[in-house]
């Protein structure tokens, strides 16, 4: 029965790292464009949520409201303002343009909240859980985190098939120029498309700070996890996002359940295993972007 | 009827090479010109440089009255300036259906939408669904079309629309035009296929090394000016 329990936990925690990493997907899928700093953007959600709550009487819900808008305006202006002059120059120089976005943003934390964890305070809803049978219980933000995942995921499948800007994104994806001669200004789509990969990961920086503790500079780590659930899961299909993320989660609960010190080591493991036997992923792209 | 383009002394380099030299042209509103010329003559630098993805050095562009020259690509297809490119660039992860509706991501008002694209070439609309890489390049050229009808166009430039075809295929592709500029659309199309252009177009005109060599209706062109024209064998100069 542990070992159920071990299996729909990490489940469970696969919907965090689906969450984590689609954001990481979707600016690849665009713009070619490998964000480094994807775990410090996370992270930085984290802290901002946990000022608002300290300075505020709303709550964690109404930091949300207030963490998401401004992480989508920071993404467009993270893309107008560095991302898209670094993309004139080459693919390597948005690499280190994120590095260096990473660098500062652990910096900054580091200088503005001291070195020390942190958790976001979400009152009772931390330690409620769903007792299904008497040895599995699920908790409540587990299951909220694994539908906002799915939620989310579904919702940005939707956007890039359904609606006209989605279109044009993955048009642009493929060919910058001849979208232009359909009327895209690509730094425009460019800019919506980070500006969304940045909300997914405030998003999941939220989910994340809810259930463990976060500190300046364990956006690296983090950074890692969402590595691991796209390749895992394909490049590029986002399905095959949630598909990793849920591989990733799994191999690390039944690796702790184990034995606590494999938790991470059982995750790299699997990751290893797909580049060497299916680096295409487990759900191959196919037509979104 | 008035002028829909104007071009005034363009002049414009690939690196140091002047691919067009001091270029005039004016392209009155509802006509179709045939720009012919040899490989290298600037014809696809031309459409490029009037679609807005290649900047002059220097002369002015003028589209339904207004300075353009200066006018990021996107915002002159928004306004109705479609340009058909080289190579038919088809979106190939969409599918044929979402390459006609990226068209219309910033479209004018008129009469072309999908139905109306497909009526124009009827196949479409039982592959709708397949990827636009899966395509013949006939039926690729002919979706490129399409998704540069999609904006309604004022103004649709077709580069070599032939290139690459069967010749069964290229003239499938030109009986559309009739319909295409029935609806009152100017079309400037370039052409290697010489007898293709002087069937379609009310004008014709010929580059040579970036500069105009020969112009006129079909009617006035005989065969031989324009093959000296073409190849520069003697220059008539810039008559229009």
């Amino acid at each position: 029965m542990v070992w159920v329990n071990a299996i729909v936990q990490g489940l469970l925690l696969g919907g965090l790292y689906a969450l984590f990493a689609c954001g990481l997907s979707l600016m690849f899928g665009v713009m070619r464009i490998v964000n480094l700093a994807h775990g410090d953007i996370a992270v930085l959600g984290s802290f901002l949520a946990y000022s608002i709550i300290a300075a505020t009487p709303i709550g964690v819900l109404g930091a949300t409201l207030i963490v998401l808008p401004v992480f989508a305006a920071f993404g467009y202006l993270v893309q107008s303002g560095l991302l898209s002059p670094a993309l004139r120059v080459g693919p390597l120089s948005t690499l280190l343009a994120t590095f260096g976005l990473s660098i500062v943003i652990q910096n900054a934390l580091q200088q503005g909240y001291t070195g020390d964890t942190r958790a976001l305070d979400v009152g009772s809803l931390i330690s409620a859980s769903l007792r299904i049978t008497g040895q599995i219980s699920v908790a409540y933000l587990s299951l909220i985190t694994f539908a906002l995942a799915v939620v989310v995921l579904a919702a940005l499948q939707l956007f890039l098939s359904r609606t006209g800007t989605g279109r044009i994104m993955r048009a642009t994806a493929d060919d910058p120029e001849a979208a232009t001669l359909s009327g895209a200004n690509p730094r425009h789509v460019y800019g919506v498309a980070t500006a969304l990969a940045f909300v997914t990961v405030a998003l999941a920086g939220l989910m994340f700070g809810m259930q463990s503790s976060f500190s300046p500079s364990i956006g690296p780590t983090r950074l890692l996890f969402a590595f691991e659930a796209v390749v895992i899961g394909g490049l590029g299909s986002l399905w095959g996002t949630l598909l990793g993320g849920m591989v990733l989660g799994l191999a690390q609960s039944l690796g702790a359940q184990y034995d606590p010190a494999f938790t991470l080591l059982a995750g790299h493991i699997i990751f290893l295993a797909v580049l060497a036997f299916r680096p295409q992923g487990l759900i191959p792209a196919r037509r979104t972007a | 009827m008035t002028d829909l383009l104007t071009l005034s002394g363009l002049t414009v380099h690939h690196g140091q090479l002047a691919a067009l030299t001091d270029l005039d042209l004016a392209l009155a509103e509802g006509t179709t010109l045939a720009v012919i010329g040899a490989n290298g003559a600037g014809k696809t630098t031309l459409l490029r440089t009037i679609a807005g993805t290649h900047r002059p050095t220097t002369g002015t562009i003028t589209f339904a009255g207004q300075d353009v020259t200066a006018m990021p690509a996107h915002r002159r297809a928004a306004e109705g300036i479609r340009l058909v490119p080289e190579g038919r660039r088809l979106f190939p992860s969409l599918t044929v259906e979402e390459n006609l509706l990226a068209g219309a991501y910033r479209t004018r008002k008129g009469p072309w939408d999908v139905p109306a694209v497909v009526e124009l070439f009827p196949w479409i609309g039982e592959r709708k669904r397949q990827s636009a890489r899966q395509l013949s390049g006939g039926e690729q050229q002919a979706v490129a079309i399409g998704r540069a009808l999609m904006g309604n166009p004022r103004l649709l430039l077709l580069d070599e629309i032939s290139l690459g075809l069967a010749p069964l295929v290229v003239g499938q592709l030109y009986q559309a035009l009739p319909r295409i500029m029935a609806g009152g659309t100017t079309v400037l199309l370039v052409e290697q296929d010489v007898s293709q252009a002087l069937r379609t177009a009310d004008r014709v005109l010929c580059l040579l090394e970036g500069r105009t060599v020969l112009s006129g209706t079909p009617a006035e062109l005989t065969a031989e000016r324009i093959e000296s024209a073409y190849f520069g064998l003697t220059r008539t100069g810039g008559t229009s």
